[in-house]
């Protein structure tokens, strides 16, 4: 009897375990969609590795960079991209950042590949935006001149 | 953190541009305190999630090289006017906050 008891109190223990386990997992899985390897990748090829899970990309004249050409000041550089492809995902890399990857934009059903932002440039580089479309990556470059850097200070 | 969102929709021919400006202090976590010479710890928003009348069209992950109060646009296909768009954001050390807005 008293053994009943003892593994009646476990196996209730053992369910609110598993049901507060899986509690706690539902707010961590929505971080976990953050690609943690992808932002803290050191150079642009880990990064889309990180992101995409390739680095071959394409370069293409349907994505249109719209970045200034001289940054007076690299803690606020507003950058828009817009690609005429049938874009899924929308990635905007400085390529000499210490972690290259400064954004990426998910695009889903009527979302048009038409995204914009400021990211933080440390010194002059190429800005490139990654556009995901029909499983494949293509690319665009502009290259920003940075005359006071954003990162530190 | 109520009201960090600044948000505005504006939809012409079918097409709404949806702007918006969050106040964040988007901390890399590699700035150092001039002071104390200490390193002020990375605080920055990863995700930022747009909605049209409660469907997600944009997710944006974000890492630190966001700049200081960001600002993000987006477009999005079939909207009209008093559609609703909503606007949400959460950071690395889990805050989070949500606004909602008209098409106009």
């Amino acid at each position: 009897m008293q053994r009943r008891s003892f593994l009646k109190g476990t196996l209730a223990g053992g369910t609110v375990a598993v049901a507060m386990g899986a509690g706690l997992l539902s707010p961590r899985q929505v971080l976990a969609a953050w690609p943690e390897s992808a932002f803290t990748a050191k150079s642009v090829n880990d990064a889309m590795g990180g992101l995409f899970g390739t680095a071959d990309n394409t370069p293409s004249n349907k994505i249109q960079i719209k970045a200034p050409d001289i940054a007076e000041n690299g803690a606020v550089v507003p950058v828009s991209v817009t690609t005429s492809l049938a874009a899924t995902s929308i990635a905007i890399v400085a390529e000499k950042n210490g972690q290259p990857l400064a954004a990426n934009f998910e695009l889903s059903g009527s979302a048009k590949g038409d995204v914009a932002t400021r990211i933080k440039m440390g010194k002059t580089s190429d800005v490139i935006a990654v556009v995901k479309s029909g499983g494949k990556l293509f690319t665009a470059r502009k290259n920003v001149k940075v005359t006071i850097g954003g990162c530190g200070g | 953190m109520a009201n960090s969102i600044r948000i505005r929709a504006k939809a012409s021919a079918g097409e709404a541009t949806v702007k918006a400006l969050i106040t964040h202090p988007m901390e890399t976590g590699l700035r150092k305190d001039k002071k104390t010479g200490d390193k002020i710890p990375a605080h920055y928003i990863t995700e930022v999630k747009g909605e049209h009348n409660g469907k997600t069209v944009v997710v944006a992950q974000w890492g630190p090289a966001v700049s200081k109060n960001p600002y993000i646009a987006f477009v999005f296909a079939g909207a009209k006017p008093g559609d609703s768009v909503k606007l949400s954001w959460v950071d690395n050390q889990g805050k989070s906050d949500t606004a909602e807005a008209k098409i106009k």
